[in-house]
């Protein structure tokens, strides 16, 4: 018995080591899971891209559920996640709401006109401090926000056609489910 | 070797200079630069991930140095600069994760790893000892030859 100890010891390592790469290759290293989940969205009012003059934010966005897209005209991610908002994005029955995040109104409308505009409407956060409430840290990054103006789903990075299907779009049924 | 030195120097010297151009900010005096570095190294870049607030180049480590800036110079605490932190990046941000249910494992888990070794080393000496005095001389050797 003394004899396998060390073999044993040995085995049990391996797997702990095993067990690490199998959750690294499970995990996300980069996303952090936002505390901010199932609570209220900060309350933002931001210009719309384009037009200072008119304002858009929390309240004027209650009473319906949206998505809330960060991106940036400078975020390369966000070329690649472009086609899914412009397509399965827009069949999920809720508005879109694009957030340009650190970026120059011209440059992001430049981006827009030739990538396509998705959005119902897009705000514009040029310093990203309003960003910061969001805990946001990067682009892409994409929000749902119920009627009631709550966070209930949090992806970072691009969206793709798995997270899609896998992620959100039930999210986007389960609050449908929730107010008839 | 001459050759790799210079480079290395040279590497150094533009590190030199990107370290003094990251951010400079309007302290009032000495003591609330020595605060907001202290407290900048304790927190983490949540973009970069291995690299404190205070060395991130990162565009959001920039944006949040500037917003712990404002909010010392709003008067807030450390601890109400880190809860704000926390509120928006979860525990992630912080260096020295905070001792509740979630953290345990990761906070006394090596004190009973430690404890179980130190509980199997008495084990095994107290069976060492106790086979050398009831068999004396001529077995040890064989116990020797176990290990």
């Amino acid at each position: 018995m003394s004899r396998l100890l060390p073999l044993l010891a040995f085995l049990l390592l391996a797997s702990l080591f095993g067990f690490g790469i199998w959750w690294n290759t499970q995990h996300d290293q980069h996303e952090i899971v936002s505390p901010l989940i199932n609570q209220p969205a900060p309350d933002f009012q931001l210009p719309v891209l384009g037009d200072d003059a008119r304002k858009v934010g929390k309240a004027s966005l209650l009473g319906k559920p949206y998505l809330l897209n960060i991106f940036g005209s400078w975020c390369i991610e966000c070329v690649h996640e472009h086609p899914m908002l412009m397509t399965d994005a827009k069949t999920l029955g809720i508005a879109l709401v694009g957030y340009n995040y650190k970026d120059e109104p011209d440059a992001a409308n430049a981006w827009i006109a030739e990538h396509g505009n998705p959005f119902d409407v897009i705000v514009a956060d040029r310093d990203g401090r309003q960003a910061l409430d969001f805990g946001v840290y990067g682009a892409p990054e994409t929000f749902l926000i119920d009627a009631k103006g709550f966070i209930r789903y949090k992806h970072v990075g691009p969206l793709t056609p798995d997270v899609m299907t896998t992620e959100l779009k039930p999210a986007v049924e389960a609050l449908a489910k929730e107010s008839p | 070797m001459r050759r790799l030195l210079a480079l290395l120097v040279f590497a150094l010297a533009i590190g030199a200079c990107f370290a003094q151009a990251i951010q400079p900010l309007p302290f009032r005096d000495r003591a609330e630069e020595v605060r907001f570095q202290k407290l900048s190294a304790e927190l983490r870049c949540p973009m970069c991930q291995n690299e404190t607030l205070a060395d991130s180049n990162a565009p959001i480590a920039h944006d949040l140095r500037r917003q712990i800036f404002d909010l010392m110079q709003a008067g807030k605490s450390d601890e109400e600069i880190k809860s704000y932190l926390v509120q928006r990046y979860s525990d992630f941000v912080l260096y020295q994760p905070p001792v509740k249910p979630g953290t345990w494992l990761l906070w006394f888990g090596p004190g009973v790893v430690l404890l179980a070794g130190a509980v199997v080393v008495a084990l095994q000496v107290r069976r060492r000892s106790r086979n050398a005095t009831n068999n004396n001389v001529a077995t040890t050797a064989d116990n020797e030859d176990d290990w």
